[in-house]
């Protein structure tokens, strides 16, 4: 498996249309697994640094919706949406998550795994996701490029880095 | 979901453990199959076949020299790679660090809850 030192987050990929990250927290899954789901605290960590979430509504039963917009820091207006196909409270879920802002319509959805794990009042969280295809994958690289999000940190850190003073 | 029977770009190629061990190793410069083999701690044919595989996709490239031939990375296609993974990457970090601190007052507040539930039970 490939791992990267880079934030904590362990990152891997078990094939080449899925990313799965892995994290550590240190709160018990019951509280996360609120946070995962609970519309005002979505808001607070859904976007990362790259914005504001301005709405969030949850639907949260299987078959249910979700759909969160926020305002990217550039100013302009991201929505993604999805539904719930598996609930577990809270040891897990699956929900597809489609992005809404491609020309040409709506991207085919993607699957999100989320697993929540508890030991010792510690909770292991893993996200895994599975894009529907390469075209896919390709059309999230070229978004993140268009919203100027495209940072120095990947799987290969050091090798990439290192190469790139070589070529 | 299957993994796919074939590698057909550079993302199924480094999703093989093997294969970035590889990389790894030719990151540092230069070597020959059997300089890998010994590092890697491989059969020569295993290491050949993962050769083949990075070479299709373009990640590796080789040359002659004299009766050896040396294989080297070839940085183009990872950037790619690099893209996808690097996004998901950065914005998970920066979600979870979002995510302890909303932990963190949510954690207190249950902390509250409990010793005022005790100081109830206690009056």
């Amino acid at each position: 498996m490939a791992t990267t030192t880079k934030g904590s987050a362990v990152l891997t990929l078990p094939s080449d249309t899925e990313i799965l990250v892995t994290r550590e927290i240190n709160a018990p899954r019951h509280l996360v697994w609120k946070v995962l789901t609970e519309p005002d605290l979505i808001k607070r960590w859904w976007a990362g640094q790259r914005g504001t979430v301005t709405d969030v509504t949850v639907d949260l039963r299987v078959g249910g919706t979700w759909r969160y917009v926020m305002t990217a820091d550039g100013g302009f207006e991201v929505a993604f949406h999805g539904e719930y196909r598996e609930l577990d409270a809270p040891a897990g879920m699956v929900q597809t998550e489609v992005f809404e802002g491609m020309p040409d319509g709506d991207s085919e959805p993607s699957l999100n795994y989320y697993t929540l794990t508890e030991q010792d009042g510690r909770t292991t969280m893993t996200v895994r996701t599975v894009v529907s295809g390469k075209d896919v994958r390709d059309m999230i690289i070229a978004t993140g490029m268009e919203g100027g999000m495209q940072e120095a940190y990947d799987l290969l850190e050091e090798l990439a880095a290192d190469l790139a003073s070589r070529s | 979901m299957a993994r796919a029977a074939t590698t057909t770009d550079a993302y199924n190629a480094v999703a093989e453990p093997r294969r970035r061990e590889i990389l790894d190793a030719l990151a540092g410069g230069e070597l020959a199959v059997g300089d890998l083999t010994e590092l890697l701690g491989l059969a020569q044919p295993q290491v050949s076949k993962h050769l083949r595989v990075l070479r299709e996709v373009g990640l590796v490239d080789v040359r002659d020299d004299g009766r050896r031939r040396l294989y080297r990375v070839n940085a183009a296609p990872l950037r790619a790679v690099h893209a996808w993974v690097g996004r998901y990457e950065r914005l998970w970090n920066e979600r979870f660090d979002l995510i302890d601190d909303v932990l963190d007052e949510l954690t207190e507040a249950e902390a509250h809850t409990e010793v005022e539930a005790e100081t109830g039970r206690g009056d």
